[in-house]
């Protein structure tokens, strides 16, 4: 039941066209090491399905995505996110914007094997024109009322980022929010985590009231450590969002030359350990 | 009193927006909104919950952007109960927007074509379940035709007219109670749920509110001023709220 495995190899489980499911919220404990091992690899054409941040930002840089399901892609403390919103208005990928609850609910009939949740969130809105394909459903009981029937988000592969795990697979959050990456991991195919620190099982409930144990082995197929892994996105309380860098990335994607500086600097780095040394090297160089 | 900034009498008709909203959940979207709704709890509406805009709801009421130590919490309100909670209906939202016409449809979406966009902006995130689960109101600090259109590229929020096409069954819990921008606060108050001139802020006009505004405006016979703070409540906005003055950075005087 040791399910250690590595960036590579878990990156190495996509294929051309699949559709990824990536965990976290806007700028907030997204597994970026992982994203920045899938900008290293050849893969492409992929459908991104996400509560969207840097992640979606640094895949439409790449030319990774074809499609981007989400009800929103923001960085935060920078509202809007430079690199999708130049991806839309080139009309480079294809979007399905959903109201951000219809996405939560898209996930969950997933997980329950649902093909449909039904709602309220979208009626009447232009969620409803720019997506032709959604549906509606009646009640079948004597109110007969007339729902929008939120089709699942199943996706192929899953990854999140959490404080802490061990080696089966059970992991931990300790920030304020597990967001939806549960509902995210059960509507997945192929489920791994990535974390800040992988600790014996003994210790988890040391780490956190036994309410952070919200993903326990049984959903998790592959566990990788990746220390500061979420980085440049805050992973409370390991650490917050690395600010001046995200400002620095956000700068760069206006101008296609500092951009080009910044992949150099940054993203074409060998490995995840290389750009960790290059991160600490920039935090001591800013503190001196 | 005299003596009020216009970013002061937004502060007092947001926090309006929320008298006699009970125990729910209050959701202000922006510094003014946040000001307006923290004036609320202090003095009218104490009963209103609200978040400290990560995951709990606190029971007391910080300064903005200057918290003067932990917060007081008293539940914990991560993304999955805010959803919830809009479901239920038991929540009061002040979001902004990049377009709002004259129904109140609200667009935060993006600017031209959906397929290929001039200017994305946020997408659509909670407003569609928002405006037809519970109530809605907005804030505009920069009234302007740019922002009053007489339609909306893309309706994230939706107004009058597209819900009364929906049906009484699935528009019952759609209401949109007022929009406040920095000249003026209105409402969908008229027969045809037509956006109306509700109260003009001090030192605007009529005339300065239909020059800036794209489309045809209620406006009744007699239009009376947007309430001035009072001094307590000018107090509280100075020193208790907002002792750093974000809110003259929003909006001038």
């Amino acid at each position: 039941m040791d399910k250690r495995t590595t960036a590579a190899e878990i990156v190495a489980e996509l294929r051309d066209g699949m559709t990824l499911g990536i965990g976290g919220w806007g700028s907030r404990r997204k597994p970026m090491a992982l994203v920045r091992e899938i900008l290293r690899s050849p893969v492409r054409d992929l459908t991104v399905v996400t509560y969207g941040g840097p992640d979606v930002g640094l895949l439409c840089a790449a030319g990774k995505l074809r499609r981007v399901v989400y009800g929103f892609v923001s960085l935060d403390s920078i509202p809007l996110e430079p690199h999708f919103r130049q991806a839309r208005q080139a009309g480079s990928i294809e979007a399905v914007e959903l109201d951000e609850g219809m996405f939560q609910w898209g996930l969950y009939a997933a997980s329950l094997r649902l093909p449909f949740l039904p709602t309220r969130a979208g009626l009447g809105s232009d969620v409803m024109k720019v997506l032709p394909w959604l549906r509606t459903v009646r009640s079948p009981y004597q109110d007969g009322e007339e729902l929008l029937a939120v089709p699942a988000l199943p996706v192929d592969v899953a990854i999140v980022h959490m404080n802490r795990a061990d080696v089966r697979g059970n992991a931990q959050f300790l920030g304020p929010d597990l967001y939806f990456d549960d509902l995210l991991l059960g509507a997945a195919k192929r489920r791994f985590v990535s974390c800040e620190r992988l600790i014996p099982t003994e210790e988890l409930t040391r780490e956190g009231s036994f309410l952070t144990l919200r993903i326990h082995r049984g959903m998790v197929d592959g566990v990788v450590e990746t220390p500061h892994g979420a980085h440049f996105t805050e992973c409370p309380p390991d650490y917050g969002r690395d600010e001046a860098f995200q400002t620095e990335y956000a700068t760069a994607a206006r101008d296609p030359e500092a951009w080009k500086a910044f992949e150099q600097r940054w993203l074409a780095l060998d490995s995840e350990a290389e750009y960790q040394r290059a991160v600490a090297a920039r935090a001591n160089g800013s503190l001196q | 009193m005299s003596g009020a900034t216009r970013a002061e009498v937004c502060a007092v008709a947001i926090a309006e927006a929320f008298r006699d909203d009970g125990e729910i959940l209050v959701s202000p979207i922006g510094n003014l909104p946040q000001i307006g709704a923290r004036l609320a709890r202090l003095s009218f509406a104490p009963e209103i919950l609200m978040t400290d805009g990560v995951a709990f709801l606190v029971a007391d009421v910080q300064p903005l952007g200057a918290p003067s130590g932990p917060s007081i919490v008293e539940g914990y309100m991560p993304y999955r109960a805010v959803f919830d909670t809009v479901w239920s209906g038991r929540r009061h939202v002040m979001m902004g927007a990049s377009q709002i016409d004259r129904f109140g449809n609200q667009n935060i979406s993006c600017i031209g074509e959906f397929q290929k966009p001039k200017a994305q902006l946020l997408g659509m995130r909670g407003a569609p379940g928002n405006t037809i689960n519970h109530t809605t109101s907005y804030w505009i600090p920069n009234h302007s035709k740019q922002v009053f259109v007489p339609k909306v590229d893309v309706v994230s929020g939706v107004g009058y007219d597209r819900a009364a096409a929906l049906g009484p069954k699935a528009s019952r819990f759609h209401e949109i109670r007022r929009v406040v921008s920095n000249l003026a606060v209105f409402d969908f108050e008229t027969p045809d749920h037509a956006m109306r001139l509700r109260s003009l802020h001090p030192g605007t006009s009529v005339d300065e509110v239909l020059a800036q505004t794209g489309f045809p405006l209620v406006v009744p016979a007699s239009v009376p001023a947007t309430r001035e703070p009072s001094d307590e409540e000018l107090r509280l906005i100075r020193e208790r709220i907002d002792p750093k003055g974000l809110r003259d950075r929003e909006v001038r005087s």
